[in-house]
């Protein structure tokens, strides 16, 4: 079957940093500001975004000649549904006090914007190979937008990354005053809110470096 | 008396002290998509309330007596208690998707100026997280609880009405905010989004301010009005919620 459109590995190295759902895109607002205050929730969520996704994405690359337009975005949701469940099980069953932690934010992956997203953009027009790479590419990028704001996050309120876990690494000084309301919401929209207008910083003056005759 | 008092407690938790948006981060795309027009986020925050409703009164009749373990009409079918809570969420998705359907034919037949207005919004309204979470809110207490603890359909629709009143509150306010922003001079790289991230965390910092409200409103209720509200941490001057993370599952 011939694929038009960006090769795998187009679709790889854009989902990273030039297309990255969350600075770029402002995709999957709700876990990156929920399950951002520490840096071990905010890998766990990865990991299952990247489960998620990859089946997703798979899956409907695999059915897209079956795919009747108006009743696309419900066979996505239940795809997506199905392997959600399938991931909230694992993690219930392996890391129960994690899953209790992530609470509803891993069920409330199925109406993630990112994977419904990537399934009408990329895996329900290109083959399983490209759909494939996609998927892990764009979960990079979630992955690294999460783990940004995780560790401003976490340092900033507890003085110490990874805290609760095997791996605790202490950062700071221990009289650090914790800033207690950097893992409480309203640190969750303000350390995003600054990120943003950083990347979005870092993104005009790229461009302007680019555009500057030599 | 009693029993009001607690649909009360879980009026004022769901859209005050624990506001769907400012504290739980669901519903932020069209919180943040939404929030130009003050017209316009009102429209949305009254779809959002009236979907949610719905979509509540549906998958608690659905997880009570369909999906959870020993659920009445499934071990009448099947003659012996089965627990189906494994498919919770595909049926969750599948109410909320066939509701919003019904609630964009709704608006496009009745309110064509308000549909034109929403535009890619209102299908938006399946994927909002605000109503998948409300579902789950009513899982986690239908589902899985004790007998004796099992929320009956009223404290489920009053959570569902209420997560949506909260929603209409912080998108209004914030689409007040934004408008008067119109006028301000932000620095280019915050504008759209960043700044209203920022003006969102201040928000739900003034929101803070409801933690405890819910514990002095059950010692209100109590009977032995003698008994003194939760005391107050001397050292931070704060209830002693605050000191770690509020968000208790």
């Amino acid at each position: 079957m011939p694929t038009e459109g960006p090769t795998p590995l187009e679709r790889f190295v854009r989902g990273i940093l030039p297309e990255n759902p969350v600075y770029r895109q402002l995709l999957g607002m709700c876990p990156t500001l929920a399950v951002t205050n520490g840096v071990a929730q905010a890998l766990t969520m990865s990991g299952a975004v990247l489960f998620v996704l990859f089946c997703a994405n798979i899956i409907t690359s695999l059915i897209r000649g079956l795919l009747k337009p108006h009743l696309r975005i419900l066979v996505f949701t239940l795809t997506i549904a199905t392997f959600v469940t399938i991931a909230d099980r694992i993690l219930a069953a392996y890391v129960y006090s994690m899953s209790k932690e992530l609470g509803p934010y891993i069920p409330l992956i199925i109406v993630n914007c990112i994977i419904i997203c990537r399934c009408e953009v990329c895996a329900s027009k290109q083959g399983p190979l490209t759909a494939g790479a996609d998927a892990i590419g764009q979960s990079i990028g979630f992955a690294l937008a999460l783990l940004s704001l995780s560790i401003v996050r976490e340092l900033l309120g507890t003085g110490a990354l990874l805290t609760g876990t095997a791996l605790e690494l202490r950062v700071l000084p221990t009289n650090w005053p914790n800033w207690v309301v950097m893992v409480l919401p309203p640190g969750a929209f303000i350390t995003l809110g600054l990120l943003l207008g950083l990347a979005n910083w870092a993104a005009s003056r790229l461009a302007s470096l680019k555009n500057r005759p030599a | 008396m009693e029993h009001l008092g607690s649909l009360i407690l879980v009026a004022v938790g769901a859209a005050l002290i624990n506001n769907f948006v400012l504290h739980y981060f669901v519903g932020i795309c069209p919180f943040i998509g939404v929030s130009r027009r003050l017209d316009t986020a009102f429209g949305m925050g009254c779809a959002v309330t009236f979907v949610i409703s719905i979509a509540a009164l549906l998958s608690w009749t659905f997880t009570y007596y369909v999906l959870r373990p020993g659920a009445p009409l499934t071990s009448a079918i099947l003659g012996k208690d089965v627990d189906l809570s494994i498919l919770n969420y595909i049926v969750y998705i599948f109410v909320i998707a066939s509701s919003v359907q019904l609630v964009e034919m709704y608006v496009r037949k009745f309110f064509p100026s308000l549909y034109k207005s929403f535009g890619v919004y209102l299908p938006l309204i399946t994927t909002n997280c605000a109503i998948l979470f409300a579902c789950l809110e009513i899982m986690k207490h239908v589902s899985g609880a004790n007998p004796s603890e099992i929320w009956g359909l009223d404290k489920a629709l009053v959570l569902a009405v209420f997560g949506g009143v909260g929603f209409t509150l912080a998108i209004v306010i914030m689409a007040g905010i934004r408008q008067e922003l119109d006028l301000c001079d932000v620095p280019e790289s915050l504008r759209g989004a960043g700044i209203t991230l920022i003006v969102a965390g201040i928000l739900a910092m003034a929101f803070m301010g409801f933690t405890g409200v819910d514990r002095n409103l059950k010692d209100a209720f109590s009977k032995n009005l003698n008994v003194p509200a939760t005391p107050i941490s001397s050292a931070t001057g704060q209830p002693k919620e605050l000191t770690y993370n509020v968000r208790q599952k």
